[in-house]
C-alpha cells in the first residue's frame, strides 16, 4: 500500500467516570484502546462489532467529534489535530445511523443539502447547480430540492443524508450504521448506492456495522472490535472463510441465513450468552473471556498479543497459540470443540 | 388448518381517510395462526403489516381507520362483532402484544417492576380475578425468569434506562406474558438490535412458544429471520398477501417474484457478492396500480397484470397470487 489515506495508530479514549451529588470524577472508562488501521484511498474499511464496542467513539475522534485520549490520526499523512482546519475537516464526512433525526424537519431537502455549500460561500447559482446534481448522484428526482424530510420514506431520507455529506466534496465518508433502521429491500439499494458512488468519485469508506454480513457486500478490508479493542482484522474474505477469533466467528454465527447451503457456511459457534459487559468494568485478560465458549486458564489473566495469521490478518486470541497448534489450525480445532 | 386456527383473519379490508383522501390499505388480507405455532408475516415497511396487527389487536383509531370487509375470528369469537367491553378484556390478556422499540414502550419514571405490576393489576381488575400485591410482585418475577433474566430481583428494581436494549426487549416479552397470553404478537423483535443479540431474543421466542405452548405472530421485513424458527409464513405486499406456504416452502420454493425479491435482500455469506434491492417503491394507497401491486415493480411482468391476479395453489397449503406463479422457476 502506498501512503495510506486515512491511518489510525494506538488510539485511545477515555471517558471520565462521574458519580455523586456534585458530579465529581471517580473513575475512568476505557471506550477504545490501541486501535490501529489505515485506509487507502477510495477503499472500503469494516469496523464490526456490538453496541458499546467502541465502534462508534472511533467514528467520532475521526470525524473530529470527539478529541483523542491518545494515539494519532493521520489524514493524507498529516496529524489531525483535533481543532484542525475546516478545510482539513472537510475532506472527511459522516452519515448517521437515523436519518429521520439527522435532517432538519423544518428545511427542504434542497436547503439541507445547500447547508455545507453556503458555508463555503459559493453563489446562490452555484449553490443551486451543486443541490441538482448531488440530488442526481444520490438518485434522487430533482423535484425533491422542495420537498420536506416528513415527505420522504427512510430510505429517501438516508440518500439525502449521504447527497449532503458529499456536498463538501470529501475523500472519506464515515457510515455510522446507515443501513440499520431500514428494510433489508432498502437497505440493499443504499448499499449498491455506495458502492456506486465509491467507484464514480473515488471515495474511501469507514463503514460501521454489527452485522458483518453487510461487510462482505461492501467492504474490502475488516477490523473487529470487542470492548474498544480490535480483536481480528484482516481482509474480508479471509475473515468470512477464516475467522481466527472466537468472537468473529460467533459475530458470523448470529447473522439470519435464507437457506440451509448458507447456514451451513456460519462457522459453528452457539449463540453468545448474555451480553458484552460495562467497559467501565472490564474484564481482565481478554475482555471476551466472559462470554467465549473456548476460554481457558491464561484468558483471564493476561490479553492476548496480535498473532500474524496471514499477510493483512491478524488475531488477539490465546487458542491461536495455545500449546503446540499451528494457528492456521485454530478455527478447525473450535469446530471440532463446538461439535463435541 | 383452518377449523382449528387460535385467530383467524379473513379476508379484511381496511380504509383510511386522510385530507379528504381514501386510501385502500388492506385490500384482502387473510391469514391463520393456529395454537402452539409460530407464524411470520413480512414485508415492507409500508405494506400493512402493522394496520393488520392492530386490527387484530383492535388498536386502530376509527376514524381515520375503517374496518370495511372482512372477519377476524379469536378462538371461535368474532372479535369485530364483540362488545367494546368483551375486546378489552381480552387485550393483553388472552392476546398479548410484544411491541418494537423497547425505549419508546417503557416509562423511565418508573422501576420496571412497578410498571409490570401495574399492567398486572389492570389485567386482573379487567378479569376479575383476585391477586394481592404480594402476588403481583411474585408473578411479576416469575415471568422475568421465564424471559431467561439472570437476575429478576434486580431487573424489577431497575429503571429502563439501567438496562441494555436486549435485556429491555426481554422486559416487553415478559410484559406480554404476565396474564399467560394464548397468542403473542411480535413485532419486529429484536430488529432494532445487535445481530448477537437478536439471535438470543428469536431463540426465546422460539422457546416460548414450545415451552409455554404460545402460538406467536412475528411480524418483520427480514425473512432471514424467520427461516430458523418459523412454520408457517406470509409475504404480504401493498396490503394483500402475495404468498403464503410452510417456511421450508417458502425458502425453497418461492414463487412470487416479491417473495424471491425479498428473499434476494438478505445479505449472502457465500456465492457472489452482488447485492440486491427492490427497485422503485411502494404503490399510492390512495391510486394503486389496476392489477397486480407490484406489477410496475416486477421483474417479470407481461400484459396480463393489469388485472388482478388470483391465488394460484403451487403447492400443499403454497399458494402465491401472482399470474405466473404456476411458470417453472427461472
Amino acid at each position: 500500500m502506498t501512503e495510506p489515506l486515512l491511518e489510525v495508530a494506538a488510539l485511545k479514549k477515555t471517558f471520565p467516570l462521574r458519580g455523586g451529588l456534585f458530579g465529581t470524577v471517580r473513575g475512568q472508562v476505557t471506550a477504545v484502546e490501541d486501535v490501529s488501521f489505515a485506509v487507502a484511498r477510495g477503499e472500503a474499511f469494516g469496523l464490526a462489532g456490538e453496541s458499546g464496542s467502541g465502534k462508534s467513539t472511533i467514528a467520532r475522534m475521526v470525524v473530529g467529534l470527539t478529541a483523542p485520549s491518545g494515539g494519532a490520526i493521520r489524514f493524507e499523512g498529516r496529524d489531525l489535530a483535533p481543532s484542525g482546519s475546516s478545510q482539513e475537516r472537510r475532506a472527511i464526512q459522516m452519515v448517521f445511523q437515523n436519518p429521520g433525526s439527522s435532517l432538519n424537519p423544518r428545511r427542504s431537502i434542497g436547503q439541507s443539502i445547500a447547508v455545507p455549500l453556503e458555508a463555503r460561500g459559493l453563489t446562490r447559482a452555484e449553490v443551486e447547480r451543486r443541490v441538482a446534481r448531488l440530488l442526481d448522484l444520490v438518485q434522487l428526482p430533482a423535484s425533491f430540492r422542495v420537498r420536506y424530510p416528513h415527505e420522504l420514506s427512510g430510505g429517501q431520507k438516508q440518500r439525502v443524508a449521504i447527497a449532503r455529506a458529499l456536498a463538501a466534496e470529501p475523500k472519506l465518508l464515515v457510515l455510522d450504521e446507515p443501513t440499520s433502521a431500514l428494510d433489508v429491500s432498502v437497505q440493499a439499494k443504499i448499499i449498491e448506492l455506495l458502492i456506486d458512488l465509491g467507484r464514480s468519485l473515488g471515495l474511501a469508506y469507514i463503514f460501521i456495522s454489527h452485522d458483518l454480513s453487510l461487510m462482505r457486500n461492501f467492504v474490502a478490508r475488516v477490523g473487529v472490535l470487542y470492548l474498544g479493542r480490535l480483536i481480528e482484522a484482516g481482509a474480508v474474505r479471509r475473515l468470512f472463510e477464516a475467522s481466527a477469533h472466537p468472537y468473529t466467528r460467533s459475530l458470523l454465527a448470529s447473522v439470519p441465513v435464507i437457506s440451509e447451503a448458507e447456514a451451513a457456511v456460519r462457522p459453528r459457534e452457539p449463540i453468545l450468552e448474555g451480553e458484552i459487559p460495562s467497559p467501565a468494568n472490564l474484564p481482565r485478560g481478554c475482555a471476551f473471556h466472559t462470554r467465549c465458549p473456548h476460554a481457558f486458564a491464561p484468558c483471564a489473566e493476561q490479553f492476548p498479543e496480535a498473532r500474524q495469521l496471514d499477510v493483512d490478518h491478524f488475531a488477539r486470541c490465546h487458542l491461536l497459540t495455545r500449546a503446540d497448534k499451528p494457528a492456521r489450525g485454530a478455527h478447525e480445532q473450535f469446530e471440532q470443540g463446538s461439535a463435541r | 388448518m383452518s377449523s382449528e386456527s387460535l385467530l383467524s383473519v379473513r379476508s379484511l379490508r381496511v380504509d383510511f381517510s386522510t385530507y379528504g383522501r381514501l386510501s385502500h390499505v388492506l385490500s384482502d388480507v387473510s391469514l391463520e395462526v393456529p395454537a402452539r405455532r409460530h407464524v411470520a408475516l413480512v414485508g415492507e415497511s409500508g405494506c400493512g403489516k402493522s394496520v393488520t396487527m392492530k386490527a387484530i389487536m383492535g388498536l386502530l383509531a376509527e376514524p381515520p381507520a375503517r374496518i370495511v370487509d372482512g372477519e377476524i375470528r379469536f378462538d371461535g369469537r368474532d372479535l369485530l362483532r364483540l362488545k367494546a367491553r368483551e375486546r378489552e378484556a381480552l387485550r393483553g390478556t388472552a392476546m398479548s402484544m410484544v411491541f418494537q422499540d423497547p425505549m419508546s414502550s417503557l416509562n423511565p419514571v418508573f422501576t420496571i417492576g412497578d410498571q409490570m405490576e401495574t399492567i398486572l393489576k389492570y389485567a386482573d381488575r379487567r378479569l376479575g380475578r383476585a391477586r394481592d400485591r404480594k402476588g403481583r410482585r411474585d408473578r411479576v418475577r416469575e415471568v422475568l425468569a421465564q424471559v431467561r433474566m439472570p437476575d429478576p430481583d434486580r431487573i424489577a428494581k431497575s429503571y429502563p434506562i439501567m438496562l441494555s436494549g436486549g435485556m429491555r426487549q426481554r422486559v416487553l416479552i415478559a410484559m406480554a406474558l404476565l396474564s399467560e397470553p394464548r397468542l403473542l404478537i411480535a413485532d419486529e423483535p429484536g430488529t432494532a438490535l445487535d445481530v448477537t443479540t437478536q439471535a438470543q431474543i428469536l431463540k426465546l421466542l422460539h422457546d416460548l412458544v414450545a415451552e409455554r405452548h404460545l402460538a406467536l405472530l412475528m411480524i418483520t421485513h427480514n425473512l432471514g429471520v424467520v427461516r430458523e424458527s418459523a412454520d408457517f409464513v406470509y409475504v404480504m405486499y401493498a396490503g394483500a398477501v402475495v404468498e403464503r406456504g410452510p417456511a421450508a416452502e417458502i425458502f425453497a420454493r418461492a414463487r412470487h417474484p416479491y417473495t424471491r425479491a425479498l428473499i434476494d435482500c438478505v445479505p449472502k455469506l457465500s456465492g457472489d457478492t452482488t447485492f440486491k434491492g427492490i427497485d422503485g417503491s411502494l404503490p399510492d394507497y390512495a391510486a394503486p396500480p389496476p392489477g397486480c401491486r407490484f406489477a410496475p415493480r416486477c421483474p417479470i411482468a407481461i400484459a396480463v397484470c393489469n388485472r388482478a391476479p388470483g391465488e394460484s395453489r403451487v403447492g400443499p397449503d403454497h399458494g402465491a397470487a401472482c399470474w405466473r406463479a404456476e411458470e417453472t422457476r427461472a
